[in-house]
């Protein structure tokens, strides 16, 4: 199931915010007590740090129009910006019709489209399961209100539930592409995450056995689909079938999960994933292009443990944490777009000013990431990208958010050795207090009966009852042990 | 004041904080004292009113202190607003008698409705606890938004409609009548305050007016919130005297001092014309009041991407769950006088009063929202009756309160063909094993086995159950808890 990721932190907090994760009951009423006032600098504070980058890099220039990387695709000869727009993570408001509904925020996404395509972002990949089958819809709403010829659009066939694999089912949905998008012409067209449920066999009953792949490629033909690809997660064996058959099907590019922390270690933090070093390899032997998803493992490489920022701060202490996972996607040559999900206009800011132009990484930044990347696999953080490919979960649990919450606890210190550590009073009320905000307690973990039904979706092929199960116990023993 | 702030505090703190400084302030309540046999309680209170008179009415009363709130709003209305009346004795102690056979007999209805610390509790926590709370998640989301974990949220719910209702009728009632004359339900209904106007009688310190001074002015039983000063007969009626000392104030010829008496008490017996409706008004307003019952409280609504999970509802039991350190049913039921700390203070949503009519506003156990966690024995602590005794937590985890029983036609694995085991995962006391549902197919889904000898009735199972609306295994209450 290919991915678009998303970039969580554009420019990291300043100093003051850090010290707030802190703050005592005390402090916080002597905050409250000193009015409103304060509360709103503090706040101006973060947002004239974001309006200062933006400022500073138009004054520099280095992300104003026209300056944005492109990469050429051999076949056609098209020029993609190197920064792609994945949307599958567009903002939601609440709905006010529906209570309580989260719905596409489509003033903001035709804001972010209109903004990324003024810095000559080109590329947007959406699918029809994402944003609760409503994301085709909203960028094809956001892209048509600009000339056809400025943008590319790449949807993917996301026939995975059963009830979609007869070929009536998958044409119905590779033709509501069309009219959700308002387009006669898909320039990039995927098979969506092969490799994912049960391998091969998932694999040739979804666009195999009922004649679908032979269809896109009729459709290429005929110029409807402008290339033709697929994006990989999971089961190896399939993504090593479909390179196999690249004389028959010759695929124009391939979608894989790419960065620095699954290039030697994806099969090490989980035997059923592959490491990104093959993948790549294999794209490059074969002179295909490589579409990367995942370049910021939906933001756990920019929310990472706070000496790892602090390592990559020290490097570079004007530039954002994210961009160092966007410089080493785009480093390789063989890259024709990076996917960014990015749900605020800060993300893209950012992604932006890091892309316009990429300043590629030399061998010595490079190894400082895989060494990065040695110090990051140490954490136990799960390796959940807030997909959301899971949910629903027929129970009610809201599992992304459970992982987060566990990852944010991670990789913030307060996931606490034992009662007997320093912070553990501090570490046990964040976590708890935190676990109750981020998660209603009826979708919390201890929920979870381990029917085992979302595993399946997981490109990122976590055992999720087993995480959390794990997570619960902790949880368990962080209430049975007041501090 | 003081000892309001602290009760009410004892009340709409969830946190504990409160409880853990403040909890003496409970333990200190006569009534409460009383059923828990607290002999040094009950004994320094006598003395305390032996020497200063009715001065528990004053300062250590939240309901005697919450009706001067109002009374001094009355007074601001409208000056020099009260006067004399006789004491309405046969009311008085009509209504002590009432109270002696209602906890003789184990009327436990009878009895919280009349104890006067219970129901200023009841107001706190059914009327002042919500809006403590709301203003606490107010604070939790703005800290929320700082990363600050200072504050946090917790749920609001009604716990039970017709506690509800009794505390909106005491609270109105009270009102009206402290407002247009003072003290009058704490000297012609409250039993308390007939036992303790009995020993106020001798009290050794008490207002007394100079009759030198004293040019009868009557401001001081236009100012007499008991209205126990008859001013023409220069006479105080200590057993209604509440010793709030406005009389002393008022007197502009300092004719009236707080000094030791010499055998000069004159106590003012009659029973009068005047309507004192304070009992049937009482009454009527709760009738009325009863019937109202107010909406079921709603949980927050779910997000889109997630799936509806239906509420828990409350499975028809045949033995109420009373929460380890109850003992039994009957103990609960004969200390209990349903002043809801233990309520206010369930951090788990487990406790909630009864609304049944024999054990009405007592506390009772359900699991649809939490259920009671192996850590926590705060009801136990703070409970000032001895209707829950104080167990540590150890205890707790071998006090039986129930049992756990198995519904099959509502078990997930059989109903919807997947793998469960939340009861036996979550069980503290390892009481329940999965065993396979066919005995024949070692590999068929599995079901669990509940060891009732070791349940203690905790309810995690019962909450912890993926069935709804209606829990695949629930608790069934035991009258006599059992030691394991």
């Amino acid at each position: 199931m290919s991915k678009d990721m998303k970039t969580t932190v554009s420019s990291d907090p300043p100093p003051e915010n850090m010290e707030k994760i802190k703050i005592t009951r005390r402090d916080f009423m002597k905050r409250l007590g000193l009015g409103t006032g304060l509360t709103a600098l503090a706040l101006t504070g973060c947002r004239s740090e974001a309006e200062n980058d933006a400022a500073r890099s138009a004054a520099s220039g280095d992300s104003a129009e026209g300056s944005m990387t492109y990469r050429i695709n051999p076949k056609t000869g098209e020029k993609v910006s190197i920064l792609g727009y994945g949307c599958m993570r567009w903002p939601t408001v609440r709905s006010e019709d529906k209570e309580g509904e989260d719905v596409i925020d489509q003033e903001m996404v035709n804001r972010l489209v209109d903004t990324a395509i003024a810095h000559g972002v080109n590329y947007f990949d959406t699918s029809p399961a994402y944003c609760k089958g409503f994301s085709e819809r909203a960028t094809g709403i956001a892209l048509s209100r600009h000339p056809r010829e400025s943008y590319y659009i790449a949807t993917k066939l996301s026939n995975f539930a059963p009830q979609t694999w007869s070929r009536e089912a998958s044409m119905a949905m590779y033709h509501k592409s069309f009219k959700e998008l308002q387009t006669d012409r898909i320039d990039y067209m995927l098979l969506h995450s092969i490799g994912g449920g049960n391998g091969m066999d998932d694999f040739r009953a979804r666009y195999i056995d009922n004649g679908m792949l032979d269809f896109l490629m009729a459709e290429r033909e005929a110029g409807r689909i402008g290339n033709l690809g697929f994006s990989y997660h999971g089961e190896i064996a399939v993504f090593d079938w479909a390179l196999a058959n690249h004389d028959k099907y010759k695929w124009d590019f391939v979608q894989i999960q790419l960065n620095y922390l699954d290039w030697k270690h994806a099969k090490q933090l989980n035997p059923r994933n592959t490491d990104g070093e093959y993948l790549y390899g294999e794209l490059e032997k074969r002179g295909i292009p490589a579409i990367i998803m995942e370049p910021l493992l939906g933001g756990r490489l920019s929310n990472v443990p706070d000496h790892i920022a602090a390592r990559l701060k020290q490097r570079e202490p004007e530039k954002s944490v994210a961009s160092w996972a966007f410089r080493y996607a785009g480093t390789h040559h063989g890259v024709l777009t990076v996917l960014s999900g990015m749900t605020y206009m800060e993300h893209l800011e950012d992604n932006l000013h890091t892309y316009s132009p990429l300043v590629p990484l030399n061998d010595d930044e490079m190894q400082f990431l895989y060494d990065t990347a040695d110090l990051m696999v140490q954490y136990p953080t799960v390796a959940c990208n807030d997909c959301k490919y899971c949910m629903p979960c027929p129970y009610g649990i809201d599992i992304p958010a459970i992982l987060l919450h566990y990852n944010k606890c991670v990789n913030q210190g307060n996931v606490a050795e034992g009662t007997q550590a320093s912070n553990y009073a501090e570490a046990r009320r964040a976590f708890l207090v935190g676990y109750d905000r981020s998660v209603p307690r009826l979708r919390q973990a201890s929920h979870c009966i381990g029917c085992n039904q979302c595993s399946p979706h997981c490109p990122q092929s976590i055992d999720i009852p087993k995480e959390l199960h794990r997570i619960d116990r902790y949880v368990e023993s962080l209430k049975q042990n007041p501090a | 004041m003081a000892a309001i702030v602290m009760v009410t505090l004892l009340f709409v703190d969830f946190s504990g904080t409160a409880q853990r400084w403040f909890g003496w302030m409970a333990k200190i309540q006569f009534l409460p004292a009383v059923l828990a046999l607290n002999l040094a309680v009950i004994a320094a209170l006598i003395i305390l009113t032996l020497v200063f008179g009715r001065l528990y009415c004053s300062v250590i009363c939240p309901l005697g202190i919450m009706q001067d709130g109002f009374g001094r709003l009355g007074k601001l209305a409208r000056k020099n607003r009260y006067s004399y009346s006789k004491a309405k004795n046969a009311l008085r102690y009509a209504m002590l008698a009432v109270m002696v056979i209602a906890i003789v007999a184990g009327i436990g209805a009878v009895v919280a409705l009349l104890a006067p610390y219970s129901a200023y509790g009841r107001i706190a926590q059914s009327l002042i606890a919500p809006v403590w709370a709301w203003v606490n998640n107010l604070l939790a989301s703005v800290a929320a938004s700082h990363e600050s974990y200072a504050f946090y949220s917790v749920d609001i719910w009604l716990r039970g409609s017709a506690t509800l209702a009794v505390a909106v009728g005491t609270l109105i009632l009270l009102a009206i009548l402290a407002w247009r004359n003072g003290r009058t339900y704490c000297n012609t209904v409250c039993p308390v305050g007939t036992v303790l106007g009995f020993f106020a009688r001798f009290s050794v310190l008490r207002p007394v007016i100079d009759k030198s001074k004293c040019n009868s002015c009557g401001l001081c039983a236009r100012n007499c919130k008991a209205a126990c000063i008859d001013s023409a007969a220069h006479t105080i009626d200590y057993s209604r005297c509440v010793t709030c000392f406005d009389c002393i104030g008022k007197c502009h010829k300092d004719a009236i001092s707080y000094a030791p008496s010499y055998g000069r008490s004159k106590v003012e017996v009659s029973t009068d014309n005047r309507p004192d409706s304070g009992r049937r008004n009482f009454m009527t307003a709760l009738a009325a009041l009863g019937a109202a019952a107010a909406t079921q409280a709603r949980e927050k609504t779910v997000d889109g991407g997630l799936a509806v999970i239906a509420d828990k509802k409350i499975p028809a039991r045949r033995t109420r769950i009373v929460p380890p350190g109850a003992v039994s049913l009957r103990n609960m039921a004969g200390h209990c006088t349903a002043c809801q700390l233990c309520v206010a203070v369930c951090p788990n949503g487990v406790l909630r009063p009864s609304a049944s009519l024999d054990t009405l506003m007592q506390p009772e156990s359900s699991y649809e929202r939490g259920y009671c966690r192996p850590e926590c024995t705060r009801c136990s602590e703070v409970c000032p009756s001895g209707a829950i005794r104080p167990l540590s937590v150890a205890d707790k985890s071998a006090v039986q309160i129930g049992h756990a029983v198995w519904i099959k036609a509502n078990c997930v694995p059989l109903a919807d063909g997947v793998e469960c085991g939340n009861c036996a995962r979550h069980c503290p006391v390892g009481a329940i094993t999965m065993v396979p549902s066919d005995p024949a197919d070692e590999s068929s889904l599995k079901i669990p086995a509940v060891n009732t000898e070791r349940c203690i009735g905790c309810g995690a199972c019962e909450n912890l159950c993926p069935a709804r609306p209606f829990s695949a295994i629930y608790v069934e209450g035991h009258e006599n808890h059992r030691i394991i």
